[in-house]
């Protein structure tokens, strides 16, 4: 049996369709350029500035979060950040896992690499809408709490 | 369509093979054993920012939920906040901000090494300009976030 070989000086027909892996690179470089600017800042206002991480507490993210300057920077830095990760750790499941070819659709879905794929998809959704639910819904002065954990501006504190 | 002899570019001239430069002044030349690409600042660059890479993601799904709790209550936030401040968990963060640092450092490295002309030329240079700011940034975190944990009140 005679293999033939294309030859490699061929150009390749173009490929249908959105290219999305890379969307996927470029949005790393783009994400992670913002990523530098808006973490660095984040662990200078929490971690370094005044007391750093022993200043922090329920008082401290009410005071940021009365703002809406802070809440629309937290909630940039958890879409940017968690999607970025994601990407990340789907480039680390396609390193080490193989693609199952073959066999029924259910069947490929109890392999590792669409186990893997399905915690990684599933918790970056729970964890995109329960934080944007968290920054948006929050109430610094919850009615009923300890006056001395809330933040000096809470009409329970006078 | 076969391929012919004549379609493939002219042999390089053979050269003496020189051993690979990966080592300081001090040691031996070495040559790598098995494949050429083992070894030296792009491979160990690559290393370091998987690993970071990787532990800061499982932080990162670690804080998110941790920050949630402002909308439990004030005291089951301040409770799970208040371990972030013992000696462990101090010496965690400065490993995390290690890791944070290094990841952010190299992935301008990698942005040049992909948008700038002459960066593939200069990854080798560029790597130890990381390595140098890291070390800056460390040396200006440390010993401040250091007092936060263990000094007192």
């Amino acid at each position: 049996m005679s293999v033939s070989i294309e030859s490699p000086r061929v150009k390749p027909a173009p490929r249908r369709g959105v290219n999305w892996e890379k969307w996927g690179w470029l949005y790393m470089r783009a994400s992670g350029v913002l990523l530098v600017v808006l973490i660095f800042g984040h662990l200078f206002v929490n971690l370094y500035a005044g007391e750093g991480v022993s200043a922090l507490d329920f008082g401290f993210v009410a005071g940021k979060w009365a703002s809406p300057f802070w809440q629309w920077y937290d909630f940039a830095l958890l879409w940017l950040a968690l999607i970025h990760g994601s990407n990340g750790m789907r480039t680390i499941i396609n390193d080490y896992t193989t693609v199952p070819i073959g066999g029924t659709r259910l069947r490929r879905l109890f392999t590792p690499h669409y186990i893997f794929k399905t915690l990684l998809v599933g918790s970056t959704i729970v964890l995109l809408v329960l934080g944007t639910l968290v920054i948006f819904t929050f109430d610094p002065c919850p009615s009923g709490a300890p006056a001395d954990l809330l933040p000096t501006f809470c009409a329970a504190r006078s | 369509m076969s391929l012919k002899s004549t379609d493939l570019p002219a042999p390089a001239p053979a050269r003496k093979l020189r051993p690979t430069r990966t080592a300081g002044r001090f040691s031996l030349p070495k040559r790598p054993a098995g494949t050429v690409y083992r070894g030296g600042e792009g491979m160990w660059s690559w290393v370091l920012h998987r690993i970071t890479g990787v532990a800061i993601y499982f932080f990162l799904l670690v804080h998110i939920l941790d920050t949630a709790l402002v909308r439990v209550s004030p005291e089951a936030y301040n409770a799970v906040i208040n371990t972030y401040k013992n000696p462990i968990m101090g010496l965690g963060e400065l490993g995390l901000v290690a890791a944070i640092g290094f990841h952010a450092l190299n992935g301008i490295r990698i942005i040049l090494i992909d948008f700038w002309s002459v960066g593939t030329r200069n990854q080798r240079l560029m790597f130890w300009i990381v390595i140098a700011l890291w070390a800056v940034l460390m040396l200006g975190f440390a010993p401040r976030h250091l007092m936060h944990v263990f000094g007192g009140e």
